[in-house]
């Protein structure tokens, strides 16, 4: 029991990234209808906006010490943070919680992302084929993340969740389970709990505002949206950098479960897709339920007691739920009909 | 909406074209060995020799890769007489003189490995075919290693293996034209196993994570069997995907499982994300059965400590070399490396420079680039003076015997460099085997091939 519960909790921040990063795609792929393969790269460029400010609160000055001598035998080199300098104790607490402000940053600044990639390659492909699409937005992920690559190397960099938040909670003892049964990271549990309240946040932009409402109806017809005289285009485009932001968000909060490297897009990318087609092509809440169902399942089968009995079922399990559901719901768990299709 | 799709049918197979199209491998088909000269492929006929650097220059390792291209521009260059001849000044040879291999200037070629089997061939394919590579060196993963030892075989080309760490690469996967500097799996084991017991104590619980491919398996084949033999009782052995990127899954039920040590028998990137992991689970702080919860990184390298950050303090492991060393030869290496790039280099790029200058020396001393004179010239071959004390190449399995470093992740470091302490220097008595050993069996050397 206290195993398959800790399982199923492996599987929330797993799934809490899946759902963040599935709800960005489905908003784009709804409003725009852009199969959009850059976004895995969204999520990787929203990790590193939290390496980057980490960078820029680490910039220090540096002063030698001639008593110590570095690995060549010449005076040491010791670094002190200006914002340690500057602001003292205060410094020193913003450099521990400098996961939490990049998530602030991150906001206008994949935003920005976001209307860039939109207005500056993604408009000009609206009424090209999806085959098109996919292969110039394939071709801007592989870009960027050569980019990034470029300016921050082929390695993991890690990130360190702020101290208060980076111990583990035994949240068997608090259920009536032994001492150790289930330990679970602090951060871990933040980060589902953030990603509820951002899923939250967007059902509730979507619902209950006008903006809202113009893009629902967007979606469902556009023509006839334009025609009242709405300009539903600036609106997607919004949404385009809503997407992009709730995705970086995601990214900024997983970088201390995952330190931020290259590739870590494209690793993303085809198991986002998976749950989109799991979930349902255009369906938000599908992209969501998917997103959890999956990362949980995924959880379930790198247990040993299961791969004993199934080896290697930990890296074929999603691709063979996605084989079922779609052979029982063609159209995915929450799939409508006329979704890409003719 | 409607105009702007068209059917799912068509973004599925879209999506499986580009699918196909990243895993085709890029091997180009051409009679691969012709064009030779001298009895052997690629003789060098000109006043220049080209040897082929083949590292990853993109994927996973591509650091680990980066540090490897160093340390090779740095041997040509001394090996042409430039900059301040590093460890040729210090290695017990001295058929060097600077005046490149056999009077021919050296030249290189590089490609990249991506760390992945059939780039990494077809890359030294490449350079064999059209730049007339006379030996190819380098790679950061077994896997790679094993599949370009047997392209070189078949090519009748030496290859002078990099960071590969499996004992395959010169177990069952031996060749007779493939030689490897660096230790293996079995040596970790070896050196790193007493000094476990002495600090943890015989009466412990092993759970092992295991990157699931060849190194992974002797590594951890390796680990059980030494620490099982000084009373070490293995709990479970989890085999990991190499693509994993978040391993709570597999670090989760660990604490659960009655287990007080965890060994973690990855690599890399593999290594840094199991490792966060497994401390951000609290693993490194908790009691079980009475006693500390340990940590154990069985195969070390100091750029995968710098990627795991304050995680690795306190954590032991093993390495093939490190900067710190004071030996003659290691202080030269690492002042002509750091003078010249700004930092220390890595156990990676000690190995190939090693290796190269192995190779420029066996060719010396063999008069010929003939893979077969060279072969003769370093099976057996004893040296010293290259950082790791007395070595020699094992005739036998083309295995060099050293010491092994047994480290520890330092707790105060001093620099972003210094992050790894030497607790240990097991000598090369402890570390070395039979050439049947079982972890080793099953291969066979076979002939060397000239090629041509």
């Amino acid at each position: 029991m206290d195993d398959i519960l800790l399982q199923i909790l492996n599987g929330l921040d797993k799934g809490s990234a899946y759902a963040l990063i599935t709800l960005g795609l489905t908003l784009i792929f709804g409003t725009l209808g852009v199969v959009n393969f850059a976004h895995g790269s969204l999520f990787m460029l929203g990790a590193f906006v939290a390496v980057i400010v980490r960078k820029i609160m680490m910039i220090s000055s540096v002063t030698l010490d001639p008593t110590r001598t570095n690995f060549l035998g010449k005076p040491l080199e010791i670094k002190t943070t200006y914002i340690e300098q500057w602001f003292g104790s205060f410094g020193t607490w913003m450099i521990d919680y400098s996961v939490p402000i990049a998530v602030l940053v991150a906001i206008p600044v994949m935003m920005l992302v976001g209307f860039v990639m939109e207005r500056g390659l993604i408009k000009h492909f609206y009424h090209r084929p999806h085959a098109d699409q996919i292969l110039v937005t394939f071709g801007l992920a592989i870009v960027l993340q050569e980019i990034v690559k470029k300016f921050f190397g082929a390695n993991a960099i890690p990130q360190a969740a702020p101290e208060a938040a980076s111990g583990a909670l035994d949240i068997g003892v608090w259920l009536g389970f032994a001492e150790n049964a289930v330990i679970y990271p602090e951060w871990r549990l933040i980060y589902f709990f953030f990603a509820v309240a951002v899923i939250a946040a967007v059902f509730s932009f979507l619902r209950f505002t006008t903006f809202g409402m113009v893009v629902r109806a967007g979606m469902v017809d556009r023509e006839t949206v334009g025609l009242l005289g709405i300009n539903i285009n600036r609106r997607f485009t919004l949404m385009f950098g809503i997407a992009a932001a709730v995705t970086g968000m995601a990214g900024v909060m997983y970088a201390p479960i995952l330190s931020p490297n290259y590739h870590m897009g494209m690793d993303f990318l085809v198991l986002t897709f998976v749950v989109v087609v799991v979930g349902g092509m255009g369906s938000l809440p599908g992209a969501v339920l998917a997103g959890f169902m999956l990362g949980i399942l995924e959880s379930f089968a790198s247990m040993n007691e299961v791969k004993s009995i199934l080896p290697g079922i930990d890296q074929i399990i999603i691709y063979l739920v996605a084989i079922i559901i779609l052979l029982v719901r063609p159209r995915g768990l929450m799939g409508k009909a006329g979704v890409m299709e003719d | 909406m409607s105009k702007l799709i068209t059917s799912r049918r068509g973004l599925i197979k879209s999506g499986a074209a580009i699918g196909a199209g990243l895993a085709t491998p890029t091997i180009f088909g051409s009679s691969v060995w012709a064009g030779s000269h001298g009895g052997y492929t690629n003789a060098p006929t000109g006043s220049t020799v080209t040897l082929g650097f083949n590292v990853p220059q993109s994927g996973p390792y591509a650091d680990e890769g980066a540090d490897e291209l160093r340390a090779y521009m740095l041997a040509v260059e001394h090996l042409n007489g430039e900059g301040d001849g590093g460890m040729m000044n210090t290695f017990s040879s001295k058929e060097l003189k600077g005046n490149g291999i056999l009077g021919r200037k050296v030249e290189y070629v590089t490609g990249d490995t991506q760390t992945k089997s059939d780039a990494a061939r077809a890359s030294a394919k490449s350079m064999i075919e059209k730049d007339g590579a006379v030996m190819i060196t380098g790679g950061s993963s077994s896997g790679v290693a094993i599949a370009v030892q047997s392209l070189c075989q078949e090519a009748g080309i030496i290859f002078m293996a990099g960071l590969t760490h499996s004992n395959d690469t010169t177990g069952k996967d031996k060749k007779a034209n493939g030689f490897r500097h660096f230790f293996n799996g079995y040596m970790s084991a070896a050196a790193l196993a007493p000094v476990l017991i002495d600090r943890y104590g015989a009466d412990r619980k092993a759970y092992h994570l295991t990157a699931d491919y060849t190194w992974g398996w002797t590594q951890q084949a390796s680990m059980a069997a030494a620490t099982e033999a000084m009373g070490w009782e293995t709990v479970a052995n989890v085999l990991t995907p190499l693509a994993t990127q978040d391993f709570s899954s597999y670090v989760a039920p660990v604490l659960n499982s009655g287990a007080d040590v965890l060994i973690l028998n990855h690599y890399g990137g593999n290594m840094v994300n199991s490792l966060t992991s497994a401390v951000q689970f609290g693993l490194k702080n908790k009691q079980v059965n009475g006693k500390n919860f340990e940590i154990v990184v069985p195969l070390y390298s100091r750029l995968m400590a710098r990627g795991a950050g304050e995680n690795v303090k306190g954590i032991f492991g093993s390495t093939n070399w490190h900067w710190s060393l004071q030996d003659e030869g290691s202080k030269a290496f690492v002042k002509s490396f750091g003078e010249k790039y700004g930092f220390p280099p890595s156990q990676a790029a000690h190995t190939v420079y090693c290796q190269t200058l192995l190779y420029a020396d066996a060719v010396e001393r063999a008069g010929t680039h003939n893979p077969c004179g060279v072969a003769e010239a370093l099976e057996g071959f004893k040296f010293s003076g290259l950082g790791n004390g007395d070595v020699e190449y094992r005739a036998e399995d083309h295995q060099c015997f050293k010491d092994v470093l047994v480290v520890k992740g330092k707790e105060n470091p001093t620099s972003e460099f210094d992050l790894l302490e030497i607790v240990e220097i097991t000598p090369r008595a402890k570390v070395e085997y039979a050439p049947d050993n079982e972890f080793f069996a099953g291969g066979d050397l076979g002939q060397c091939n000239p090629g041509a």
